[in-house]
């Protein structure tokens, strides 16, 4: 329902930016329910998190420099890697890319004002913004940081005297927050497309924000209610999983993973479709395979929350359950090469442009490949064995996730920058900043596959010195990664406070609705809700159509 | 068609979108639930004979009484909402009250049957259900947790239907505008439909 009662004719053409509702200054951003505003409410806070994430993620890079202690202890470096991980993933990624651009643009590119449920919007935002603080709280709070990982695993999780009420309340917040995002995207794809626009018209991010928005429905509660027992568990002594009592910790592995792997694809299929958007667009061509993307992604969120049980097989499954799990592991590997293979079709004849959000999409598209490859490699059950636990799997999945949610969302916020703020970039800037991030990612990440092959343990601070050399040049690559970013935040804040004013509706030739609304879009995105004939990608080879509503 | 005008083919209020909302928050009810009844199903079948014996010792009258007091309270839900289509207020607002009411009596038993247990020595930590087999402390942390976690439920189910008496005394709820005492109705038929799974499953196993 959204809440306003405004005459049925939209006399107000300032960009949302410069609108001006109930309140103004701070409060007209914070007491806001539009969809766009919301959307950079999260991209500051989300902004905020993922630089924290990076300072603890360059700090475990550090430590792990030399052999033994460097710069702090085994205590310390178990909070590192538990806040780092609690940080990246329920602060930054999950929330990423649905909360910003899926608020952004779900709303313009199926047609519609606002989402179907803006209060409950704003409510989400801080929802996660109240789960933030407790993830604050849980490290500074006397009693220590967190170090059961993030994955809060039994009988640690039960044991430790660390802050662990605080930050499983937190993560349950947050859960909240995802849930509730979740559920109104898909009301709003359900009931807010503008006329004319069937399934098959929609683009494909609103695609893929539609089947991520499923799974963070289906499967979240089950975390939430997870990790609501082992709060239950350290405050009563329950024994639901407490093995001295009888509980079974097998068990609470497996509800962890029922929710953390299909949490995989909250992360990356949404990415996936800022992908598809972009390539479509800098490649000029109409995307190739649309129903096959749009498919794949629901076959990826109905795959993706059936094997879960690849994360235990060395946990003591039965062996007919690791096959079965390994089986269907290698499933999910077909909807995921079809979205390759059409990204990678698209691409063939087309006039590529390579604009900062391309080169982010074909980096992805690498990334992803790696990432995909060395998951099938952990879902065979033999080699599993020996990669468990070792640095392969970090390799593994910071390919994947910072890989996929990561690239995605530079790329995505280089595509709609402009869009977002009626501002320019430097695109000389973004380029070189791309590049640096690009090689330290791969110096950073890839010698964790070579040292984990050989077996390096995760989660350690300490290793023998054999292992030193590939840990250096990770560290380097860390730093060479971090120079990047640092390029990166700079493009984004240079363009924000000095970059060129610009009005131009579709500066990128792209064929949705969003590039045929104002930049940046007015309070309510359209003049009037424009009525949808054709399909969304329909580019006339090398061709810009004229401008305007259709 | 101009820019200045507004076809207006955007509702701004659309009961059809907080229907699905509604049912989508309810399937979320569900899989949290969900999560436990996978734990129970686990336990039970590794601990039959012991979730047998300790099943015991659970009061199946008090259940009884309280299934059917739950399931009255469905129903008196449901005449409320067919009260106020059908235009009248101050029953609607009877069959409201009189469902809080029995969702009070219904705490009120939890609350006798809580206490018996409690004093008999059967609660998480105690020295007497530590002294039991591994499969009876498993069966008595499932039953608190779930009919807390659904006592929780009937209690926040309390408080939206009193909201919703407020909404109906201010007239915000009427004859042609109900969808708010719906959605209340159907959580408090979810909680009913929980508690109608639960009560086989920790009462009548023994």
């Amino acid at each position: 329902m959204a809440d306003n009662s405004t005459a049925i004719k939209t006399k107000n053409h300032e960009s949302y930016l410069d609108y001006k509702g109930k309140h103004s200054g701070l409060l007209g951003w914070i007491l806001s329910t539009d969809h766009k505003r919301i959307a950079i409410l999260y991209l500051v806070v989300i902004s905020a998190w993922f630089l924290i994430g990076v300072v603890i993620g360059f700090l475990i890079r550090l430590e792990l420099l030399t052999p033994g202690g460097t710069i702090v202890g085994a205590q310390t470096y178990n909070a590192f890697f538990t806040v780092h991980g609690i940080i990246m993933l329920f602060l930054f990624v999950i929330p990423g890319i649905p909360a910003i651009f899926g608020n952004f643009f779900l709303p313009i590119m199926i047609g519609a004002k606002d989402v179907a449920f803006p209060r409950l919007n704003l409510l989400t935002w801080y929802l996660y913004v109240i789960g933030g603080a407790f993830v604050i709280i849980a490290i500074f709070l006397p009693g220590g940081a967190p170090d059961s990982g993030w994955t809060f695993y039994i009988p640690y999780s039960i044991r430790t005297s660390t802050n662990m009420i605080i930050t499983l309340s937190a993560t349950f917040i947050l859960g909240f927050s995802s849930i509730l995002t979740g559920l109104n995207f898909i009301v709003t794809i359900h009931r807010m497309r503008a006329p004319g626009m069937g399934w098959f018209k929609m683009p494909l991010f609103p695609w893929a924000l539609y089947a991520t928005g499923w799974i963070q429905v289906i499967v979240t509660p089950i975390i939430g209610i997870t990790l609501l027992l082992v709060i239950v568990e350290r405050v009563f002594g329950v024994g639901l999983f407490d093995p001295s009592l009888g509980g079974d910790p097998i068990l609470y592995q497996h509800l962890f993973w029922i929710y953390s792997h299909p949490a995989v694809y909250i992360m990356a299929v949404p990415a996936m479709g800022v992908i598809t958007e972009i390539i479509t667009v800098y490649s000029h061509r109409t995307i190739f395979g649309y129903k096959a993307i749009a498919y794949s992604s629901l076959a990826i969120a109905l795959l993706g929350s059936l094997v879960w049980g690849h994360h235990m097989f060395s946990s003591g499954m039965s062996d007919t359950a690791n096959f079965v799990f390994s089986l269907l592991t290698f499933l999910v590997a077909i909807p995921s090469a079809i979205k390759v293979f059409n990204w990678t079709a698209t691409l063939y004849k087309g006039s590529i442009e390579l604009e900062p959000p391309m080169l982010y999409a074909l980096a992805f598209i690498f990334l992803f490949t790696i990432g995909g490859l060395t998951g099938i490699m952990q879902g065979t059950l033999s080699l599993d064995i020996h990669l468990t636990d070792t640095t392969f799997i970090v390799g593994h999945f910071h390919y994947i996730i910072f890989g996929t949610a990561g690239f995605g969302l530079f790329g995505g916020l280089y595509h709609w920058f402009p869009k977002m703020f009626g501002r320019t970039y430097n695109k000389k800037l973004a380029k070189v900043g791309f590049w640096i991030l690009f090689t330290g990612f791969n110096i950073l990440y890839f010698p964790m596959f070579v040292m984990g092959w050989l077996g390096m343990p995760r989660r350690s601070y300490d290793y023998l010195p054999e292992y030193q050399s590939y840990q250096v040049i990770s560290t380097v690559g860390s730093w060479i990664l971090i120079l990047g970013l640092i390029l990166i935040v700079y493009s984004f804040i240079k363009a924000l406070r000095s970059g060129e004013r610009t009005t131009e509706k579709n500066y990128c030739g792209g064929e949705t609705l969003e590039w045929k609304v104002e930049t940046p879009p007015i309070h309510e995105n359209f003049y009037e809700i424009p009525i949808v004939t054709g399909g969304p990608y329909e580019y006339k080879q090398n061709e810009l159509e004229p401008e305007g509503v259709n | 068609m101009s820019l200045e005008e507004n076809t207006a083919v955007h509702l701004h209020k659309d009961d059809k979108a907080s229907k699905l909302g509604m049912w989508l928050f309810l399937l979320t009810e569900l899989t949290l639930f969900g999560g436990l009844f996978l734990m129970y199903a686990v336990y039970r079948f590794t601990h039959q004979a012991e979730f047998h014996i300790a099943a015991k010792s659970l009061n199946t009258f008090i259940g009884t009484l309280n299934t059917s007091i739950l399931l009255t309270s469905s129903l008196t839900m449901a005449l409320s909402i067919t009260a106020i289509r059908k235009g009248n207020k101050n029953l609607s607002l009877s069959f409201q009250g009189i469902t809080i009411f029995f969702g009070l009596l219904f705490l009120l038993n939890k609350y006798f049957e809580w206490s018996h247990e409690i004093n008999i020595g059967n609660f998480p930590g105690s020295e007497s259900l530590l002294s039991k087999s591994q499969g009876e402390i498993l069966f008595y942390g499932l039953y608190y947790v779930m009919t807390g976690l659904h006592a929780l439920h009937v209690i926040i189910g309390m408080i939206v239907i009193a909201v919703m008496m407020r909404f109906t005394m201010k007239n915000i709820i009427n004859r042609n505008d109900n969808f708010k005492l719906e959605a209340a109705g159907l959580y408090w038929h979810l909680v009913d439909i929980i508690w109608i799974f639960l009560f086989p499953l920790f009462y009548l196993i023994s």
